[in-house]
């Protein structure tokens, strides 16, 4: 009775090998690497990358473990930081040459695996550390919907004139009241009109009409499917607009996260300096449209004799040459709604600019009366300003142009348009929570967390030996098979292990142990009730699963209300807690069941088993021991 | 090994009322604590700044005190943290005050207060990640180094209150809702009664001793919830297999037969797990230290409430053999039923 069929012994050691090979690699540590990645959307890491830095580490004199291509960065594993740190000066160089303000590649150190690749081509991964266990620092932002939705509010209020302007018809005044378009007619007949029109032009709102007599209105709210939809885009923007700053900070795995409907996470490993981060996370990059100065004393300024004229600055083109361009600001990044690469009617190269209605009104006054002369773009950032690039008006404007130019490559038009949309974020984010943690505390809090778990373990492997014998020897076996199958589980799902996780470990271990306990005394009364050995083990493991499952169930929903509610740290923690509650069951019935088949199962005329002294109450009593240790 | 020779049944439930006077009396005094000194929550909770500094030297604790008081954000609390050099410092909520910047500020006045200067410091570590942080220097020495800084939002604490509030609310009606089906309501009641007075006086103790109440405390307090439930289904087990096992026993000498069976286990697992907890208290350092003493409180209480609370309550509200044996799903595939097919 008590044998497992061929497929069940099978089973257990393919999840055996399959748990070793998955918990490997956490155990090899990390070492120094150098990592390169792009700084620019537009510019791909790819295989010919990976070549110059191969090259560069080789010139540089130093042999790194390997340099791999592989989610669009490459990583180069090195024995020592000293070779890391001369490789990384020297890829540096071979890849973004003198360029320091403005790198095309972001190098930056970094700590990869120490794990043999034939465990990486297994699939097999270390963990994540989290930040608390790695150093670094962690914003939650919270992103101001409200404003998004003002802002959609406002530049539709803008459209809708301009639409009811080209289709001729009167009305009484538009205002955006909260986040809605409120427009004033004075006749019935021009109402319905303009609400026909807004009805099939602008799907987004939901109009409706009010009032009586000469005070007609027109009410037009965003649809519910609308908000969401302006919500989901200014989150997205957003978040494309962090990942353009967080890559200057050039940190080597920034986490970038949409948390919920509108937080957005950003963790930097490594980076503890949160001034600084704050400070590029934070900074309001603006776009100005500007006319460029060609006038005869601009020239003279350009040229260096004369002073720049009054009204005027003086800025630098994109290619480094001077160029004056006047104060006033025609328009400004705010009235931009979109930038895109494209091409223009000859197959060149351009970027197709869309501003709003408000920004088409102004761009057509002006373009009109400069056609021929040069309109710059500017870019501030941190206060300075950069011409992105100056164009020549050669028509008049409406609300969608492009900007071609005779030399423009396709490379530089799309960088153009990155620079144009980036600029700025879609709506206002303000951190709402902030964590910094130390790198040398990580390490302490990595090595307190390893050592609870490494003593509490071997405290319950003893005293289980001791008190159940060669049944507590199966107890423990199970113990750190489950400890080696959640590692795995873990590994498998490159879960984020955080100092939560560990303590949750060692509670899930602490608790695991339970089901041996359970097993082992109903095994021990079976045999108190005089059963033969065989048939108490049977009957201890028959009767005992129904209370496991039970207890688990418990606990289960307990871990489940941390999962459904938690947030990061207990989600960290809930996360282990259950699985560890799963494969804990696995361990604890299956696995240690199919120990003692192996041990017992096969002795036709097993006398006793090594469970400790099975004590018999009254005058039995002195016969207890026999019943142990007594083959 | 044994360390339970037990010969005899003990008669826990002749002791059930002044067990669960104790009992009262002892949730009684939770409930005042809790209510006259309240909790004292984590900034998790209530929204706030956290700074932890590290000083070359043992720190002078009352200096640093006395410095940020001096900066005028209202309460502070200043704390060892761990070691004597190591120092916490808690900063509430201002209105007016940047929030993202008070770490910083604190900062560059402690380290302004040892002449030093706040300086960017890039440096790579010893493994080789490089780490860029405002390290404040004093020519080349360090005299203190900010370990950790948190802020929370006030929106993000009652955000997470409510989560709490709702995950305990969870963890209850799920353990009761189970507990009825697997038994019956009676059982219910007194397993989650018997276990939540375990949380009130975790609580208790939390209060009376203004430990920190963190969500690291919460989680723990769940764990142990659903953990120490799962003490009460044991005898409740019991008390349903006794129930149809012995048809003379009363239901007074059945609890007792029930919970004389399953003490061994009890203790043993509470003592495997306590083994666990202890070695995070002792070796978890001071991140994971109130984790662990809300567990240990919680095991310990556990092995009282399920042992002689739940069982007395279910003995109070009247259970009965007829509740569980009549007993629907457990009953009909129960090969184990020694009186199966006797039942009319």
């Amino acid at each position: 009775m008590n044998r497992y069929p061929l497929w069940k012994y099978a089973l257990l050691l393919v999840a055996l090998l399959v748990g070793l090979i998955y918990t490997l690699p956490n155990l090899f540590g990390e070492a120094p690497a150098v990592q390169v990645s792009s700084a620019k959307v537009t510019v791909r890491v790819d295989d010919t990358v990976r070549q110059r830095v191969e090259q560069a580490i080789t010139q540089a004199g130093v042999t790194p473990d390997f340099v791999h291509l592989e989610a669009g960065s490459i990583r180069a594993r090195f024995h020592d930081t000293d070779a890391q740190i001369k490789a990384k000066d020297a890829i540096a160089k071979a890849l973004n040459g003198d360029e320091t303000s403005d790198p095309t590649y972001i190098v930056a150190l970094n700590l990869v695996s120490r794990s043999p690749e034939w465990l990486t081509a297994l699939h097999a991964f270390p963990m994540y550390l989290g930040l608390d266990l790695r150093g670094g620092v962690h914003f939650l932002m919270q992103v101001d919907m409200k404003a998004a939705l003002t802002k959609k509010a406002e530049s539709m209020a803008a459209d809708v004139r301009t639409m009811l302007r080209d289709k001729n018809i009167r009305h009484a005044g538009i205002s955006r009241e909260g986040n809605d378009v409120a427009i004033n007619f004075r006749d019935e007949a021009t109402r319905t009109q303009a609400q026909n029109l807004l009805r099939d032009q602008v799907p987004d709102f939901a109009w409706v009409p009010s009032g009586a007599g000469t005070e007609l209105r027109l009410t037009g709210s965003l649809t519910p499917k609308a908000v969401v939809a302006v919500q989901d885009a200014a989150i997205k923007q957003n978040i494309t607009t962090l990942h353009n700053r967080v890559n200057e900070l050039g940190v080597a795995e920034p986490v970038i996260l949409q948390q919920g409907r509108d937080r957005v996470v950003v963790q930097l490993p490594g980076v503890q300096d949160t001034a600084k981060a704050k400070d590029i996370i934070g900074r309001t990059a603006t776009l100005e449209l500007r006319m460029v100065d060609d006038s005869a004393e601009a020239t003279a300024a350009l040229s260096g004799t004369g002073p720049v004229p009054f009204g005027t600055e003086r800025f630098t083109e994109k290619g480094g040459a001077p160029i004056i361009v006047k104060r006033q600001v025609v328009l400004t990044g705010d009235n931009l709604n979109d930038a895109q690469p494209g091409f223009d009617q000859d197959h060149n190269p351009s970027v197709n600019l869309k501003v709003d209605a408000k920004g088409a009104r102004i761009m057509k006054d002006v373009s009109r009366e400069s056609i021929g002369k040069r309109m710059a773009i500017i870019l501030f950032e941190k206060g300075k300003g950069q011409v992105v690039t100056a164009p020549v008006i050669r028509g008049e404007l409406g609300n969608s142009f492009s900007i071609t130019g005779g030399s423009m490559s396709a490379q530089e038009a799309s960088d153009t348009a990155l620079l144009l949309r980036a600029g700025s974020l879609a709506a206002p984010m303000e951190i709402i929570e902030e964590r910094t943690i130390g790198p040398s505390l990580g390490k302490e809090n990595i090595d307190k967390g390893i050592a609870s778990v490494t003593w509490g373990f071997v405290a319950v492997a003893i005293f289980m030996c001791l008190y159940y014998m060669m049944f507590g020897v199966f107890s423990a076996v199970a113990l750190g098979f489950n400890l080696l199958l959640l590692l795995a589980v873990l590994s498998m799902l490159q879960a984020t292990l955080s100092l939560p996780g560990i303590a949750a470990i060692a509670l899930v271990l602490g608790m695991a142990i339970d089901a041996n306990v359970l097993i082992n005394e109903r095994v021990r009364e079976e045999l108190r009730a005089g059963l033969a050995p065989q048939q108490a083990i049977h009957a201890g493991y028959e009767r005992a699963w129904a209370t496991i499952l039970d207890s688990n169930v418990t606990t289960l929903i307990a871990g489940l209300a941390l999962l459904a509610f938690g947030s990061g740290p207990i989600k960290g923690f809930a996360v282990v807690h259950c699985l560890g509650i799963v494969t804990s069951m696995i361990s604890s019935v299956m696995f240690s069941r199919g120990l003692v088949n192996l041990w017992y199962g096969r002795r036709k005329r097993l006398k006793a088993v090594s469970i400790g002294t099975v004590w018999k109450p009254g005058p039995a009593a002195a016969a207890d021991d026999t019943a142990a240790e007594a083959q | 090994m044994e360390f339970f020779r037990i010969k005899r049944d003990i008669p826990f439930m002749k002791h059930a009322l002044i067990l669960n006077a104790v009992s009262f009396l002892t949730f009684i005094a939770a409930v005042f604590f809790l209510v006259t000194k309240g909790l004292h929550f984590s900034i998790e909770f209530t929204g706030g700044t956290v700074v932890e500094v590290q000083y070359a030297q043992a720190a002078d604790i009352n200096r640093t005190r006395h410095i940020v008081e001096q900066m005028g954000f209202g309460e502070i609390q200043v704390t060892n943290f761990g070691t004597a050099r190591d120092v916490m410092i808690r900063l509430p909520i201002k209105p007016g005050v940047k929030q993202d910047q008070v770490a910083g500020q604190v900062f560059s006045a402690l380290c302004k207060a040892d002449q030093g200067q706040v300086v960017a410091h890039k440096e790579v570590t010893p493994q080789g990640e490089s780490v860029e942080r405002q390290a404040c220097a004093v020519g080349a020495a360090e005299p203190l180094k900010m370990t950790r800084s948190e802020l929370v939002g006030p929106s993000v604490g009652a955000e997470l209150a409510h989560d709490a509030a709702m995950a305990l609310g969870f963890t209850v009606i799920g353990i009761m809702l189970y507990l009825a089906f697997r038994f019956e309501w009676k059982f219910a009641v007194a397993g989650i009664i018997a276990n939540l007075h375990d949380v009130v006086i975790i609580l208790g103790f939390f209060a009376y001793f203004q430990w920190e109440f963190s969500l690291a405390v919460l989680a723990a307090i769940l764990a142990v919830l659903g953990y120490s439930v799962n003490e009460s289904v044991v005898i409740f087990d019991r008390i349903r297999e006794a129930f149809r096992k012995y048809r003379k026993l009363n239901t007074h000498e059945i609890i007792d037969h029930a919970i004389t069976s399953t003490i061994s286990r009890t203790i043993i697992t509470h003592g495997s797990t306590q083994m666990m907890v202890l070695s995070m208290l002792l070796f978890g350092g001071p991140t994971l230290h109130y984790f662990a003493v809300a567990l240990t409180i919680g095991i310990l209480f556990g092995i009282y409430s399920s042992v002689f609370v739940a069982a007395a309550i279910a003995m109070w509200l009247g259970v009965k053999r007829e509740d569980l044996v009549k007993a629907g799903p457990a009953k009909q595939g129960d090969p184990d039923d020694p009186n199966a097919g006797a039942v009319v």
